[in-house]
């Protein structure tokens, strides 16, 4: 089997690279897989919760599962690796080095990812991605669950190397005639999240740890029976997530510091806002953790500070929006395929933040706290922010990998596909959130408004499916028969704008 | 790259910061209203286990499943767990609250309405988490 690259090599020659780009492109295919995978879990959920009653899936305990290995999957199967990818291809690149630092680590941390992949896909867990005791201790039936913690601590060793490696090769291996201060936005975000990944990840590797030997029996930190707390294990969990969720978003906002002043033919409003805004979020992103607890009975005082801290967060947030739309005031844009996709996600982080505030806001979170609303708020981000990012950058790299276009037409129509469902799934789980229902539920009463939008939201999830489905067979077919792309300048923009690409990077 | 204005984002920001500042301290204000415990409330214990709702009321009256109260008075829950972690759940008069063994967690509220609201569980707790309901049945005592 041969790979259509810009020069087609049989596919173990790949697979054994230590090359940066052949690394990022394991990366890529593999985050890519994952996401077509975790997604049709999805469409199995969607078609189960269409109306009360069982309809596909014949018993809650599958229901749970499904649900637990699509969210893990999505998060640290499809999101992490395809930031990686990324920024394997273009960090060296963009700070004008000839490979990443270390590229055996660097082969190494990939090569974790199939194998936690599989742990967590052949186990099949059910305790929901974010396995709370005291459930996960004395309740969730094993072997699936000690697969996971397996799973996922390979997951947080792997990350960590490749933040290592990101880190070193920004910080040590960068041209001396380039300050940090020049360096492109998309490197900073490398920088920005691989710094936030060494500092927040070490504590879910201790907290899975103590998981796993709280469920041998060997320990009770998070048993009351033992003499431990429950609780002291949500505090770890998410002093790792909350952050967390910032390594997710800022490389998608730096796929979109790409995209944005490439089509808008115009360079980026502010280069020192973007990064500004993205060493704030690396500092005050730590101070938040907490807004996820405010039901597990935490007093006044601690739920005020955890509110105060969120809130702190938003305007570096909103700085990125701002210098997205001042970057394509007055440009001359060209609405090829990534920048709609960049353009549809701008819309959708906005909505998302928004929804943000209501859930920090200690009053509201009472009524938004583990309801449909919670589903709706992180996947405007997850699928609306991170992936439309993503996959506008998949779009705007292509040529680069492929050496072809990709099909325009069947680009834009999975782009107007992802975003109305998009719209109709998410927004409407905020409003169910609202009239009450649970997450994480397998069946519910048929009471008549969460009938109704179940049934608007699974039609959603079945756009946002076809627009995958074209998505797939777009890559497919056109990475063997698209036609072939002009690498000066694929888009068509005037060559200076397709920067990244033309620079002549040292291959083996 | 300089040489546009930056004043248009220092407003921007600063539009922004405002607004955040007028959401906390709202938030804040109302907080610190709704948590105030009325002195006659009435202690009603609630236990979650895999996947029912018990009650005690103060005069040892146990339900299960049910929960029996009267309109126009306070109550304040005093909730625990005997097992995993629930979330305790009146949708309608924004009762929420986990359930987490070894720890009781308190909230108050007054049922204004007479009539069947739901109880529900809000964290996720196993196999038959999605129907771990019950219902509150609000009476008028006085009429
Ligand atoms: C930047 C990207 C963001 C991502 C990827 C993200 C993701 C998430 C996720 C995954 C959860 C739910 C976790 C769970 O319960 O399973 C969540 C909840 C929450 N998010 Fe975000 N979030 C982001 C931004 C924000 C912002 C800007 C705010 C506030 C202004 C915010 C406030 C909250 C709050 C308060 C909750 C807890 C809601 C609850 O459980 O009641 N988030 N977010
Ligand atoms: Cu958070
Ligand atoms: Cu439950």
């Amino acid at each position: 089997m041969t790979l259509e690259l810009q020069k087609p090599r049989p596919i173990w020659q790949i697979m054994f690279s230590t090359h940066h780009t052949d690394v990022g492109l394991l990366y890529l295919i593999t985050s890519l897989a994952f996401m077509f995978m975790g997604g049709a879990l999805a469409l199995l959920l969607r078609v189960e919760l269409f109306s009360p009653g069982v309809q596909l899936i014949a018993d809650s305990m599958t229901y749970n599962r499904i649900f637990t290995v699509h969210g893990t999957t999505l998060i640290f199967l499809f999101i992490l690796p395809s930031a990686s990818a990324f920024g394997n291809y273009l960090v060296p690149i963009m700070v004008r080095y000839k490979d990443m630092a270390y590229p055996k680590l660097n082969a190494v941390a990939f090569w974790m990812i199939p194998p936690a992949g599989a742990l967590i896909w052949l186990g099949f867990a059910d305790f929901t991605w974010y396995a709370y005791p005291t459930y996960s201790v004395i309740s969730a039936p094993g072997p699936a669950a000690d697969m996971w913690i397996f799973g996922l601590k390979i997951l947080g060793v792997s990350s960590i190397l490749g933040s290592i490696n990101f880190v070193v090769t920004i910080m040590k291996c960068k041209h001396p005639d380039l300050p940090l201060s020049k360096m492109p936005l998309l490197a900073w975000a490398y920088l920005t999240s691989s710094l936030i990944t060494l500092v927040a990840v070490p504590t879910f590797a201790a907290a899975l740890l103590m998981l796993l030997t709280d469920r041998l029996g060997a320990s009770g930190f998070f048993n009351p029976a033992m003499g431990g707390d429950p609780i002291a294990y949500q505090h770890l969990f998410w002093f790792t997530f909350h952050p967390e969720v910032y390594i997710l978003v800022i490389p998608a906002i730096g796929f979109m510091y790409e995209i944005f002043p490439r089509f808008s033919r115009k360079p980026i409003f502010s280069h020192s806002s973007g990064v500004a805004a993205f060493t704030l979020l690396t500092i005050v992103g730590f101070a938040s953790w907490a807004h996820h607890m405010y039901a597990t009975g935490m007093s006044f005082t601690e739920k005020t500070v955890f509110m105060v801290g969120t809130l702190a967060a938003v305007p570096a947030s909103a700085m990125h929006t701002f210098n997205f739309l001042a970057t394509m005031w007055g440009g001359r844009i060209k609405f090829a395929t990534p920048i709609m996709w960049a353009v549809g996600g701008i819309a959708l982080f906005f909505s998302a933040g928004a929804g943000g505030v209501v859930n920090s806001a200690m009053p509201l979170d009472f009524i938004t706290h583990d309801s449909y609303w919670v589903v709706g708020h992180f996947h405007l981000f997850v699928m609306g922010t991170i992936l439309f990012g993503t996959v506008g950058f998949v779009y705007y790299f292509f040529p680069y990998v492929t050496g072809r276009m990709y099909s325009e037409v069947l680009g834009k129509v999975h782009f107007i596909l992802s975003f109305v469902g998009t719209v109709l799934v998410f927004f409407t789980q905020h409003i169910l959130g609202l009239f009450g229902m649970p997450r994480r539920i397998y069946d519910y009463p048929a009471i008549p408004e969460w009938v109704q939008m179940n049934i608007i939201i699974s039609i959603g999830a079945f756009i946002i499916g076809i627009g995958m489905a074209i998505f797939l067979v777009n890559l497919i077919w056109s990475s063997a028969k698209g036609k072939p792309a002009d690498m000066d300048d694929p888009f068509g923009l005037g060559g200076k704008y397709y920067f990244p690409y033309q620079a002549k990077n040292p291959s083996h | 790259m300089s040489g546009h204005s930056t004043w248009p984002e220092w407003v921007y920001v600063g539009v922004v910061v405002a607004l955040l500042c007028y959401v906390g301290a709202e938030a804040w204000n109302i907080e610190r209203i709704v948590e105030h415990v009325p002195e006659d409330a009435e202690i009603i214990k609630v236990v979650g286990q895999q996947w029912i709702w018990t009650f005690e009321h103060e005069d040892g009256t146990k339900e299960i499943g049910e929960l029996h109260v009267e309109k126009g008075k306070a109550y304040k829950f005093e909730i625990t767990s005997k097992d995993v972690i629930h979330s305790f759940n009146i949708h309608d008069y924004v009762v929420l609250l986990d359930a987490v063994p070894g720890r009781v967690n308190t909230v108050w509220f007054s049922p204004t309405d007479v009539g069947e609201f739901d109880i529900q569980c809000r964290e996720y707790c196993g196999l038959i988490h999605y129907n771990m309901r019950g219902t509150l049945i609000v009476e008028d005592k006085g009429a």
